[in-house]
């Protein structure tokens, strides 16, 4: 008895050493991956690399329309694919009446998580490109990423709207409140931090993806950069930007990976840090969000 | 909270109305296709576009068909192509009432490679090329002295292109003799890098890619002269330098590389201005990125080809054809 006893303590033990080394050697592939990075690139990165346009030439090539795209993109995405989520998974996790479509819209979604990217790619030029008649354009890329990126943003977000405990609600009511003012000042801004986490691992799937980019259009070389929205000349305010063309960094980085000469390759590797710097950037503002929410939060 | 909802809601509802509207049209020259043909274009639109700033050009890399997938739609002013057009293609733009103008750029030499500490391999004939790539050839050539028996018995390594490229498709049409057919048993990489690196660590290796590749990591890998036991196209095994290609000898791994103009935009001033300047800095530039420039004449031809407007093929769109001299063909079909 006691000797079982002693036996499922040594597994306990030995179960936690194990995971603590699994964890630790993650960290350290994901580590020597990007000190590999860092040496190949760190010296690339200067300014005139983050304010050029690509060129034949390595030394003289930058990344300017790739990053600023890539961040253009991921805001429109952002836009499109928050407020959209969150509202699809308010209404199913609480308005939705349990019955068989409710059930069938659920396993779609969970089944649409997992669909591999270029199938959105394909569907994106099917429907936007071509059919919307949107042309090559970011709106149609955001959209695009938007579609990718909604399953799980859905997902998540019931998730964290099932956390909050039922006696929350149940005390909004009890003080007058209705359905939708509970679900507004209680019920979302205490999920908020979950789905806040959600949506950022969501968009960093998607910051990342080249293939459904290329298939809406996406392009390698761009030498302008999208209209501003927002310009101090007459009309102030402009929408074109939304119907420029566009590249990605990703994008780049391939190109860049598969030429011959040497300069490409440590350029590619200088565009990966500023890919990584834009997804710790939007993690950071997701943190953020996150830590004013929860403090927020007194019951 | 609600501030932050009903800014994200109202910009929501602004894109929506919007995505309903006709978008307004740019000076644009819109191009896509080949990865091969890409550092030239590249670097003709980066000139370009320094001495006019107002035309904007934008430039896809979707592969060979994919770029005349969306050429015969219609989608694109230019296609670049590593490899002249497919009946196929033909038809599709042919369906859409897309006319075309053919323009060779540049031409691009596939180099067949060995680790440079290999040194039993002094050159190879076509045949002997044909006999290691061609589809019997799996799991059967294994050894270098199956290939020749001088060679010694050890395990023979095959690296290429993956199937989707165009230098796949031309090397298998010259080699074998069928574009496409080739053994399955080799590694391929659609990343011409990655072939590098592997051939310059495996002894037993043998591969092929374009010249370029070879050019920028010389001190890595061994280029292997090829014989194709013509008389008419230099005696003995030739090496693919930039002369032997240009005078036609280095045969059949040789190709002219193009770029197609969609007749239509050719009305536009800023396509004319752009094809105008392809046509005479092309040369120089091709040669910058590690491509050999065609002979002056044949960009002379070329544009003169542009300006009337003659469209179709020169190489009738039956797509790749082995061991052509792009001048002379552009001279017979010019009148």
């Amino acid at each position: 008895m006691i000797d079982k006893k002693r036996r499922s303590r040594l597994y306990e033990k030995l179960f936690s050493v194990m995971g603590l080394i699994i964890t630790l050697l993650a960290v350290a592939v994901l580590l020597t991956l990007i000190v590999d990075v860092l040496m190949d690139g760190a010296s690339r990165l200067n300014w005139q690399f983050l304010t050029s346009y690509p060129s034949r030439r390595p030394g003289k090539a930058g990344i300017l329309s790739a990053w600023v795209g890539t961040v253009w993109v991921m805001v429109l995405t952002g836009m499109m694919a928050f407020p959209i989520g969150v509202a699809a998974a308010t209404y199913l996790e609480e308005y939705a009446r349990k019955n068989w479509l409710t059930d069938l819209i659920e396993i779609n979604i969970a089944n649409l998580a997992g669909v591999p990217s270029i199938i959105y790619g394909l569907l994106g030029l099917v429907i936007f490109v071509r059919w919307m008649d949107l042309e090559q354009s970011v709106l149609a890329g955001a959209m695009t990423l938007s579609m990718l990126v909604l399953p799980i943003i859905i997902l998540s977000a019931r998730e964290s709207l099932r956390t909050i405990p039922f006696t929350v609600r149940e005390a909004s009511y009890a003080l007058g409140a209705s359905k939708w003012q509970t679900i507004r000042n209680q019920v979302l801004p205490a999920a908020m931090p979950g789905i806040l986490t959600g949506t950022i691992l969501a968009m960093s799937r998607a910051i990342g993806e080249t293939a459904p980019l290329i298939v809406v259009g996406a392009l390698t070389y761009v030498a302008f950069l999208p209209t501003p929205p927002i310009s101090l000349e007459p009309p102030y305010f402009s929408l074109e930007g939304l119907s420029d063309p566009f590249s990605v960094l990703p994008i780049q980085i391939f190109n860049w990976v598969s030429r011959p000469q040497k300069g490409f390759s440590v350029n590619a590797a200088a565009a990966i840090l500023v890919l990584l710097f834009i997804t710790f950037a939007m993690n950071g503002i997701a943190v953020y969000l996150r830590y004013r929410y929860q403090k927020k939060l007194r019951w | 909270m609600k501030y932050i909802l009903k800014h994200i809601l109202l910009t929501f509802i602004l894109f929506i109305l919007l995505a309903d509207q006709g978008w307004a049209k740019r000076a644009l020259v819109k191009i896509d296709g080949s990865s091969t043909v890409f550092p030239i274009t590249e670097a003709v639109a980066e000139d370009f576009q320094a001495q006019n700033r107002k035309t904007r050009v934008t430039i896809g890399v979707s592969g060979t068909g994919g770029g005349f997938k969306k050429f015969c739609k219609g989608e694109i002013d230019i296609a670049n192509a590593s490899r002249p057009i497919k009946p196929s293609e033909v038809k599709q733009c042919a369906g859409n009432k897309v006319e075309y103008i053919e323009l060779p750029v540049s031409y691009d030499g596939i180099a067949v490679v060995v680790n440079p500490r290999n040194n039993w391999v002094k050159a190879l004939t076509v045949k002997e090329l044909k006999k290691l790539w061609e589809p019997e050839a799996k799991h059967k050539i294994t050894h270098w002295n199956q290939v020749r028996s001088s060679w010694p018995k050890k395990e023979i390594h095959l690296y290429g292109p993956g199937i989707d490229s165009g230098t796949f498709d031309y090397f298998t049409e010259a080699i074998v003799g069928e574009s496409g057919a080739s053994r399955g048993d080799f590694t391929a990489s659609e990343d011409d890098n990655v072939l590098v690196q592997g051939i310059s660590t495996d002894l037993n290796a043998l591969g092929f890619f374009g010249v370029a590749y070879y050019e920028y990591n010389k001190d890595r890998l061994k280029l292997v002269p090829i014989d194709d036991e013509k008389k008419e196209n230099g005696n003995g095994p030739i090496l693919p330098g930039y002369d032997n290609i240009l005078k036609g000898i280095y045969q059949p791994l040789a190709r002219p590389i193009f770029i197609y103009v969609r007749k239509k935009s050719a009305n536009r001033v800023e396509i004319q201005k752009f094809i105008a300047f392809y046509m005479t800095q092309g040369g120089e530039l091709s040669k910058e990125v590690g491509y050999i420039a065609l002979p002056d004449r044949a960009y002379d031809l070329a544009h003169k080809r542009f300006q009337k407007r003659m469209t179709g093929s020169i190489f009738g769109g039956k797509g790749a054809q082995v061991g052509v001299k792009v001048e002379e063909l552009l001279e017979k079909k010019g009148k």
